[in-house]
């Protein structure tokens, strides 16, 4: 009785592995005896190495850092790949809803009336303001942040500094960095750019040679070419972003869909994304790890 | 005499081959000409319905993330009509001056280090110019006119009015060698000066292709993108000489790698797109007339 059961299993066993070598290229040998599939199959099941491919779509904010875990997620597991399609935050949220990706990338917070999905944040990002280092102004407020981006304050002397017009330079329309900053500091199509500039490291190199310049860049991006002010007296750094006591920053978040369910294979990454052994990876990308 | 019968028919049969391969070659860059302009009429059209061709070609402001849209490309037109034109009117005496020079004036030695170096200047990339336009121009234009910030359509100007040198001065220099040497022969006999006889005699004979070198530089202007979205400031702002504008084409760059697919954005750049051809279309059907008038003379 016993051992029929455990024949019958072992069976059941070699039919699946029969199946699943139809999937194959045929290597599967077929020269295993039953008590054999039996006592290893199990185990076989644990080990197995991950295979297969998780689509990413959403945040281009989110690039950096879905490089370096991608690209090392696929070094553990060779037969993985992972993609990524930069397409931003709103179209990662839809393509999650659709299930045309198995992980949308988020920038920002779900809003009330994106339902069906829901969100994991493996990270925050912190916007620095950043200015010439020769201007004698390192604090301001958020509010006198979003004065002077909106052209209600036109000159530095006004904020202690000296005078000289503010030029404010931001990003294009559309860019997660500029979304991220405009929505947190409230001025969203409020803005009066002087300068749109379509990458960070643009903007960087504008306000560094420029003295009555302010822009905004994320927090890893800033060098010693410019000088990052403190908002409201904190200023950006690691903890500070994470102790979530700095004021203008934003979660990077993965969305799942509610009503469909994650391969293994896009589990495993989530797992990975947000276990301890991404951190270095994500610190290394310029965002800040929560793990 | 049965042998050479075969071999003409082989001759004969390779010749029609070949004649093929040429004419599928030929219809290659027909078929992507049709397949562009069919492309975006397709894709522009529906977006400037949605918009209202009136609003969309008159509307003064672009907000194109704003809560509520708004897609008025006017600021773009004219950004691109002013940008031309002050490139025209600086590289176009600079170009045919130096055009004359290299054709009559200038002894053979110096003219071919000149021209040298102005195919030199044509084989830079326009990303070049634009990086050391933001580094050098903007910087030098905000010192110099005291502004707060450098970035603004007269530097955009000044990087298309050196970008399109090489054309105007190779495309003068070529009509102006073509003119026959009769004419200049006949000037200096009748006690005309050597500078009397090439403005008053050598130019006029070569001015439908000095006025084609104006075309094409007009059209190498209008179509540029990569050196002027680094000098322009990129705001959609009606254009004044030292404000942050943005062109046409830069207007599609800007927003194109992030704008969502399908939206009405990504459909309204595709009509900026349309808006563009149309404008390089009327430039080339201008100077199709212009070489014609050359031939015909």
């Amino acid at each position: 009785m016993n051992m029929k059961k455990v024949l019958s299993i072992a069976l059941a066993g070699m039919m699946c592995l029969g199946l699943l070598a139809g999937c194959s290229n045929g290597t599967t040998t077929a020269s295993t005896t039953p008590d054999d599939t039996a006592s290893t199959a199990p185990t076989q099941e644990q080990t197995a190495t991950l295979s297969g491919v998780v689509n990413t779509d959403g945040s281009t904010s989110m690039e950096s850092v879905m490089g370096v875990l991608g690209e090392s997620f696929m070094e553990m597991n060779p037969d993985v790949t992972v993609n990524y399609n930069g397409t931003g935050s709103s179209a990662g949220i839809t393509a999650a809803m659709d299930g045309t990706a198995d992980i949308g990338l988020a920038s920002r917070d779900l809003k009330d009336e994106e339902t069906g999905v829901t969100q994991i944040t493996v990270a925050k990002d912190g916007i620095a303001i950043i200015v010439n280092p020769q201007n004698p102004v390192a604090d301001l407020s958020v509010e006198q942040i979003a004065q002077i981006f909106k052209g209600e304050v036109t000159n530095w002397s006004e904020l202690g500094g000296s005078d000289g017009q503010i030029v404010p330079i931001g990003r294009e329309a559309g860019s997660g960095t500029r979304d991220g900053f405009e929505s947190i500091t409230d001025t969203e199509d409020a803005c009066k750019y002087q300068n749109e500039l379509t990458s960070t490291g643009e903007v960087i190199a504008n306000v560094a040679s420029n003295p009555n310049a302010i822009g905004y860049a994320s927090l890893s991006a800033v060098d010693d070419t410019v000088k990052a002010i403190t908002v409201g007296g904190v200023a950006p750094t690691e903890e500070t972003v994470l102790d979530e006591s700095y004021p203008i920053q934003r979660n990077f978040n993965f969305i799942i869909s509610d009503s469909k369910e994650l391969s293994d294979v896009a589990q495993a990454f989530v797992d990975y994304a947000t276990s301890a052994d991404a951190s270095d990876l994500i610190a290394g990308a310029g965002a800040v790890p929560l793990a | 005499m049965s042998e050479p019968k075969p071999q003409k028919r082989q001759f004969r049969a390779m010749e029609e081959v070949m004649k093929i391969l040429f004419l599928v070659c030929g219809m290659i860059s027909v078929g992507f000409v049709l397949f562009i302009s069919i492309y975006l009429i397709i894709s522009g059209l529906p977006a400037i319905m949605t918009i209202g061709p009136i609003e969309f070609l008159f509307g003064t402001t672009w907000a194109s993330t704003a809560s509520e849209p708004q897609f008025g490309i006017l600021p773009f037109i004219l950004t691109s009509i002013y940008g031309t034109a002050g490139a025209i009117i600086i590289g176009v005496p600079v170009g045919f001056l130096a055009a004359v020079f290299l054709a009559k004036v200038a002894p053979p030695k110096v003219a071919a280090v000149i021209r040298t170096a102005v195919d030199l200047l044509a084989g830079i990339p326009s990303v070049v110019y634009g990086l050391i336009g933001m580094m050098v121009l903007v910087p030098a234009v905000r010192e110099l006119f005291g502004l707060p910030d450098g970035a603004s359509l007269f530097c955009a100007i000044i990087v298309l009015a050196i970008m399109i040198l090489p054309t105007i001065v190779s495309v003068s220099e070529t009509a102006l060698k073509a003119v026959p040497p009769e004419y200049e022969e006949a000037s200096l006999a009748l006690g005309a000066t050597e500078i009397e006889t090439y403005m008053r005699v050598s130019v006029p004979a070569a001015k439908s292709g000095i006025a084609s070198a104006v075309v094409m530089g007009i059209g190498r202007a209008i179509g540029e993108a990569m050196a002027i979205i680094m000098v322009a400031g990129n705001v959609a702002n009606m254009p004044s000489l030292f404000s942050s504008v943005r062109f046409l084409t830069t207007a599609i760059t800007s927003e194109m790698s992030y704008a969502a697919v399908g939206s009405l954005q990504q459909q309204a750049l595709f009509s900026i797109g349309l808006v563009l051809f149309l404008f390089i279309m009327i430039i080339n059907v201008l100077l199709n007339t212009l070489l014609k008038g050359n031939r015909e003379k």
